[in-house]
This record gives structure tokens, sequence and C-alpha cells, in this order.
């Protein structure tokens, strides 16, 4: 098996993990990890693509898309969790309690 | 691609909002709103001189800092593009000149909410910004732009209901968007390229290019609150202040639904099959039905309001659908796609315009009694003849009664469906207007009603309920100009386009 192709799977199975997470759990923690893995999948399949053949360096492209992806996914999981740290600062709810 | 006419105003349309955003932030409470109010008229300005110029010139580009595609960002303002901005330009001023006036009454309480300009602008340069966009990762950024900023604003007022119902919204947004990514990820890895035109012509069919379909169009349907994501719309639009749900409803749902509409008809024809659109139109009809049923069951003024969003953005995509041929037709035969094209466009326009002004009346009631449970709209026209005749006319356009947009928007789209043989969207069409008339005439009736004990109405300033009749008014002036509408939009490339495909999945390009 070649090296891009283990990272690809690696990051189907992350986006998997991630996606199910997010639909599956309440808490508000674990839905906003489950996200950052989720990210975490995408970016891989970037950074797996950006392999050329074995001499040449890798296509600088999906590098640079994945800084960006990352800068993106770290300010939307800060906001994330600044919203749920106030609402249980709030309420002291830690998870949605109606349904979804 | 680059020798179309080079023009400025697609990068100014962008750059402005987000400068003036940046400098209200300078400011103080009044010194930010007064930033913010001017920002967003600059823009508004700014995007009627460039929907002019588009309507001179046809299609202009602008290359950023001079670096052409592949390396450099190309951003693109055909007709489509300029009919989205100018209708986010006039919804916009609207809701702007209404929140400046609805901000200053809470002011005592809240400071009058300062933080919503500068957020506004953001939003409205990422909805400009991702309009204009030519490529798929732009896309993304401007998605992300506009997800961030939106939930922001509807966690405005800090009350727990909001927070919860924002972190609900923005858990959706970023798995939407995380979604979409992937798929982009996988388009990049098979053709190497993301700009949109290129990869019209260079994207092959096969399980990737499926996949990467999948995974983008499930992101965008998140986005847009399509059936069955559409759980987090009604909570999220219906707790933010009034000036606030009126963007998010009338604005921001559609950015995905543009994205959506770019793609399938510019860069994955070949991979669409008829059963996708029948697919995607199912998931439109049930959201229409579900929808507007929920709308008829709520009791509180906003959550109808909510509700009825998520019907109304189940008509858009009812129209995919009838873009995408049935095997053994062909785009010169199908009469009915630029029927379908503006009946998309016109549901686009007339729920912004209808939807906006619906939500800006709801606030004026909320406003003067201090909640909006519907029992107690008794007596508004004896009391704010204005509002309720705001009310009547935006539930009108929703419902699609004749002279308004919605009449032209649905009429249009029942045409289609008769045309293109596949009646059976027909009774689907006709039961969301019967349970929006539901809704909108259970409204009615109470306005109406005489009241049982005397409410207090307390009194509003007369120029809001002024600005959300205009919007009213607007969402059936825009049938006016619909010849000149629809000719403007044919000189577009995409406009009128449908997707021919055989019978075994793959399919002809997508002119």
């Amino acid at each position: 098996m070649e090296t891009y192709q283990i990272y690809s799977l690696t990051s189907a199975v992350l986006f998997v993990i991630g996606i199910g997470g997010v639909f599956a759990s309440r808490q508000f923690i674990k839905k906003i990890i489950a996200t950052i893995i989720m990210g975490g999948g995408v970016f891989l399949v970037f950074v797996s693509f950006a392999q050329r053949d074995a001499l040449s360096f890798a296509d600088p492209v999906p590098l640079a898309l994945v800084i960006t992806g990352i800068v993106v996914a770290v300010a939307s999981a800060a906001f994330a969790l600044a919203l749920a740290r106030r609402i249980y600062q709030l309420t002291g709810e830690e998870s949605f309690t109606t349904e979804k | 691609m680059t020798d179309l006419p080079l023009s400025p105003y697609p990068a100014l349309l962008v750059g402005l909002p987000i400068l003036m955003a940046a400098l209200s932030l300078f400011f103080k409470n009044r010194g930010e709103a007064v930033v913010g109010l001017t920002g967003s008229l600059l823009t508004a300005g700014l995007a009627v001189i460039a929907f002019v110029d588009v309507t001179q010139q046809g299609t202009v580009i602008h290359i950023l800092g001079g670096w052409e595609p592949p390396l450099g960002i190309l951003l693109r303002m055909d007709p489509l593009a300029a009919v989205f901005i100018g209708m986010t330009a006039v919804v916009g001023v609207f809701i702007s000149l209404y929140a400046w006036r609805y901000f200053r009454t809470q002011e005592t309480a809240t400071g009058g909410f300062p933080l919503f300009w500068p957020l506004w602008l953001f939003l409205w340069a990422g909805l400009n910004g991702l309009f204009l966009s030519n490529d798929l990762f732009n896309l993304f950024v401007t998605l992300e732009v506009i997800g961030i900023s939106a939930v922001a604003l509807a966690v405005l007022s800090g009350k727990a209901a909001a927070l919860t119902a924002g972190l609900r919204y923005l858990l959706a947004a970023i798995t939407g968007s995380m979604s979409y990514l992937f798929g982009v990820a996988l388009i990049y890895g098979s053709t190497g390229t993301l700009d949109l035109t290129h990869l019209g012509h260079v994207l092959q069919p096969g399980t990737t290019t499926t996949f990467a379909l999948v995974v983008i169009t499930l992101g965008l349907l998140i986005k847009m609150a399509g059936f069955p994501f559409h759980f987090w719309l009604p909570p999220a639009h219906s707790s933010a202040p009034a000036p606030v749900s009126a963007l998010l409803s009338a604005l921001v749902v559609k950015g995905a639904f543009y994205i959506l509409l770019r793609l399938w008809m510019e860069v994955f024809g070949v991979s669409l099959t008829y059963a996708a659109g029948q697919l995607i139109g199912l998931a439109g009809a049930i959201a229409v039905i579900w929808g507007s049923w929920q709308a008829f069951m709520q009791t509180s003024l906003k959550l109808i309001v909510a509700h009825s969003s998520v019907a109304q953005l189940g008509y858009l995509l009812m129209v995919f659908p009838l873009l995408i041929l049935a095997p053994g037709e062909s785009a010169d035969s199908a009469d009915w796609l630029s029927n379908a094209w503006t009946a998309g466009i016109y549901q686009v326009i007339a729920h912004a315009f209808a939807k906006a002004s619906f939500f800006l009346s709801a606030g004026i009631i909320i406003m003067a009694l201090g909640h909006d449970r519907i029992e107690s709209l008794r007596d508004l026209v004896g009391n704010m003849r204005i509002t309720a005749l705001a009310i009547g006319l935006a539930g009108v356009s929703l419902i699609g009664l004749p002279p308004s947009g919605g009449f032209m928007a649905k009429w249009m789209l029942l045409k289609g469906i008769f045309l293109s043989g596949q009646w059976w969207w027909a009774p689907v069409v006709l039961a969301g207007s019967l349970l929006t008339a539901g809704y909108v005439f259970m409204l009615l009736r109470l306005a109406f009603a005489p009241a049982r004990e005397k409410e207090p109405f307390r009194p509003v300033p007369k120029k809001l309920e002024v600005y959300a009749l205009l919007l009213a008014l607007g969402s059936f002036l825009i049938v006016l100009p619909a010849d000149s509408l629809v000719q403007f939009l044919e000189s577009s490339e995409i406009f009128g386009s449908g997707i021919e495909t055989i019978v075994e999945g793959g399919a002809h390009g997508n002119d």
C-alpha cells in the first residue's frame, strides 16, 4: 500500500468518525471535538493529494489551502467553545436538551 | 476567460464593506453605528453602480493584484451575480435603515448593539465575495466569513436561548463547510484545478467525482437548511434581534443556494443523473409541506416566519429536477428551462423582500407588545395599520397570489413543471401555497378581530413601519421589470441552460 493511500483512507475514517460524532452526541464539547476531527480528516486529504512523484517536491497549492482551512477551523472552534462556555455560565447546561 | 472586460467594481464590492467594518471598530457605541450605516449606504451605492456597469458591458472580471489564474484569484461578475448583488444591496439598505432606528430605541438596556454594524458589513462582504467568486476554495472562504458573522449576529442579544440556537447553527455551519471542503479536496486531487470555468471542461465522470458531488451537495444543503438538515434554522432565526432575523432569512441562506446552483450547472454536469435531480427535488418538496405545516402549528409570530423560511427554501430545491433533462431530451427542445430559471430567481428575490419585511414587522410587534404570541395580534389593524398592511402584503407574496413576485415564481415553476411533464411536483406547489395561505390568513384574521381586552400597544417609531412596508411593496414591484430582468439574465452564460443526461449515469457537457 502506498503512503498516500494510507493517508487517504485515514482521512476518510476520521471524516466519518467526526460526522458521526456531530450527529450522535448531545454534549456541546463532544460535538465541537467531533467537528475538529472532521476538519483533521479533510486537511489530511489535501496533504495526501499534495504528494507528487518521489523526486520532485510536494505540490504547494493544497498545502496553502490547508493552512487557510486550519486558520478557519481554529477560529470556528474557538467561537463554538466560547458560546458553549457562556451557555454553561448562564444556564449550567452542557448539552442540547431538545431533540437533535 | 481573461479576455472579458476588466472592472474595479468586483474588488471594491468585497473590499469596501470589509474596510468600513474594520474602521467602525475604532469607534465606540454611537460612532460605530454612524460609520456602520455610512458603510452600508456606500456599499449599496457601489452595488448599484456595479449593476449598471454589468448591464452595459456584460460580464466583467477583476484579477486581484494582477495575478492571473490559475495562480491568482479572479472575481467574475456576470448578470446572475449582478442580480444577487443588487438584491442584497436593496434589501440590505432597508434592513440597515431599520436597524439604525430599531437599535436606537433599545439603547438604554443594551447599548444599542453597536457590534451589529461591523458584523453586518463583514457578512455583506462575504455575500458579495461569494456571488463573485469563480473558484471552489474562494467559495469555501466566503462561506466561512458568512457563517461566522451570521452566527455572531444571531447571538447578539446574549440571551441563553439565542446562544443555544447560535451554537447549534454554528455546529451545523462547520459541519456543512467541512463536508464541502472534503469535496473540494477530492476535486482538486483528481483534476488539479479549482477554477469553476476550467473544471467545467476537465472534470471526468467517475466514482471520485460522484462522491465529491455528494459531499459538496450535502454540505451546502446543511448550510441552506434543506430538508432534512433544516433543524437549526427555526430556533436560530427566531431568537435573533429582528433586523438580524431578516438578514439571516432573506440573504444568508441564499448564498449556499447560489453555490449549489452554480456548481450543479457549471461544474458537475458530467456526473448528474436524472435521479439526482428527482432526489433533491423530493427533499425540496418535503421541506415545502413540512415547513408550511410546522409554520401553521406555531403560536409565536417569529417561529411562524422562521418555519415558513424552511418551506420557501424548499421551492428553490424544486427547481433542480426541472433543470436536469431526462435521457433523450436535449437543451434545444426543452423549452421550459427558461421558465424554471425565472422561477428560481424570482423565488429568491421575492422571498428575500417578503421575508425581510415579515421579520421586520415581527420586530415592530415585539417592540409594541413586549412579546410575539399570535393571539395578541388581535386588533392589530386598529392599532398599527401600516404594519398590518406590510404583513398582509408580504404574506400574499409568500402564498404566491398575483400580482406579487411570489406569484411570478410559483406560476413559472408550475409552467415549467407541466411543460417538462414532471406533473408529480404540481400538487406539492399547490399544497404549499394552500398551507401558506392557512397561516397567513390565520394571522390576518387575528389582526382584524376586535380585541378581547385592551392590550397596551406601545407607540413605535413610524419610520420602522414604513421600512417594513416598503420591503413588502418591493416584493410586488419586482414583477414590473420582469421582461428586462429576464432578458438581462439571459446574457449570462449559465441562465437558461440545462443538463443533458444519458441513461448510464454519465452525461455530455452542460451547455
